[in-house]
């Protein structure tokens, strides 16, 4: 059975997509907080632990709201919603804020809140979290965006029968850096309305790797 | 007192990084975690580096620590006392 992409969302620096569309651009920011920040207030999902998390939770959960909204999260079994993530800076970003904050004996005041984020699956977590799935789930590391691995990866749950759907892609940040792709798959088209039809694209390396390419 | 409560409600909400809450929105006395700001276990233990950086104050017996950050009050009484003491 071929897996088709139902939806997917791009984030790049002053640009954000979904579909293929331009959802917002902005290219009058500094920082990744200047992007990010005034898109996720324009987004009104009233989520306030959003502020408390480290950049790269905050990129791959605007990204993923941005894929689920394109769904009905109700129709599927969210013990069976797979996540499967992949980046090349793991949590580096957050890794050198908490190491600064612990190199100075005379000043060693570790944060709680930054050190929970010292692992890039937590942002997995924080997309559990937000809409309650229990599905397996992976973060894997790959030196640059790796089509195969992540397609191989996601076939390969599929075809042992553990997830139903999954949401999958490239989340990378380190510092002002930041790039997103994120993926909904499913295993076929024939359940789904018209206008989905016409979104769907094959999920295979080729494909995956394009999108990509056209971020 | 009232100097002190306003300092912290302020220093709460940045090292929280509680984006939508000003200081006027919390109240001295109300809760802090449960129903008032809605606070978790990871903010309770940065509510504890915060009197430690801030204010050289160590919590030695984690039990008290219920009482101290029960409210903005009860953490601004818990300094008062200890860094005149």
């Amino acid at each position: 059975m071929e897996q088709v992409i139902s939806a997917y969302a791009q984030i790049k620096p002053g640009q954000v997509r979904v579909n293929g569309r331009i959802e917002y651009s902005d290219e009058n920011f500094i920082t990744f907080a200047e992007f990010i920040k005034p898109f996720f207030k324009s987004l009104n999902l009233g989520y306030p632990k959003f502020y408390k998390m480290d950049p790269l939770s905050k990129l791959g959960f605007i990204a993923s709201e941005l894929v689920f909204k394109q769904l009905n999260l109700d129709s599927y079994d969210r013990k069976r919603v797979g996540i499967v993530i992949a980046n090349s800076s793991s949590s580096l970003d957050t890794d050198i804020i908490h190491q600064q904050s612990i190199s100075n004996r005379s000043e060693y005041f570790p944060s709680p809140s930054v050190f929970v984020y010292t692992l890039p699956n937590i942002m997995i977590g924080e997309i559990c979290i937000r809409h309650q799935l229990r599905g397996e789930n992976a973060f894997l590391i790959s030196e640059r965006f790796d089509g195969r691995l992540l397609t191989k990866y996601v076939n390969e749950l599929f075809q042992q029968n553990r997830i139903d759907v999954c949401l999958t892609g490239w989340v990378d940040l380190l510092k002002e850096d930041f790039e997103a792709l994120l993926m909904f798959v499913e295993p076929g088209i024939w359940e789904m309305n018209a206008e989905a039809r016409e979104i769907a694209l094959p999920f295979s390396e080729k494909t995956v790797n394009e999108l990509y390419t056209i971020m | 007192m009232e100097e002190l409560i306003e300092k912290l409600k302020k220093e709460v909400i940045e090292q929280l990084n509680l984006e939508d809450i000003s200081p006027e929105d919390i109240e001295a006395d109300s809760p802090l975690f449960g129903e008032g700001l809605g606070l978790d276990s990871i903010d309770a233990l940065e509510l504890i580096v915060l009197l430690e950086k801030n204010y050289g104050l160590k919590i030695e017996d984690p039990k008290d620590g219920k009482k101290i950050f029960h409210s903005i009050r009860t953490m601004a009484e818990y300094i008062t006392e200890h860094q005149t003491a």
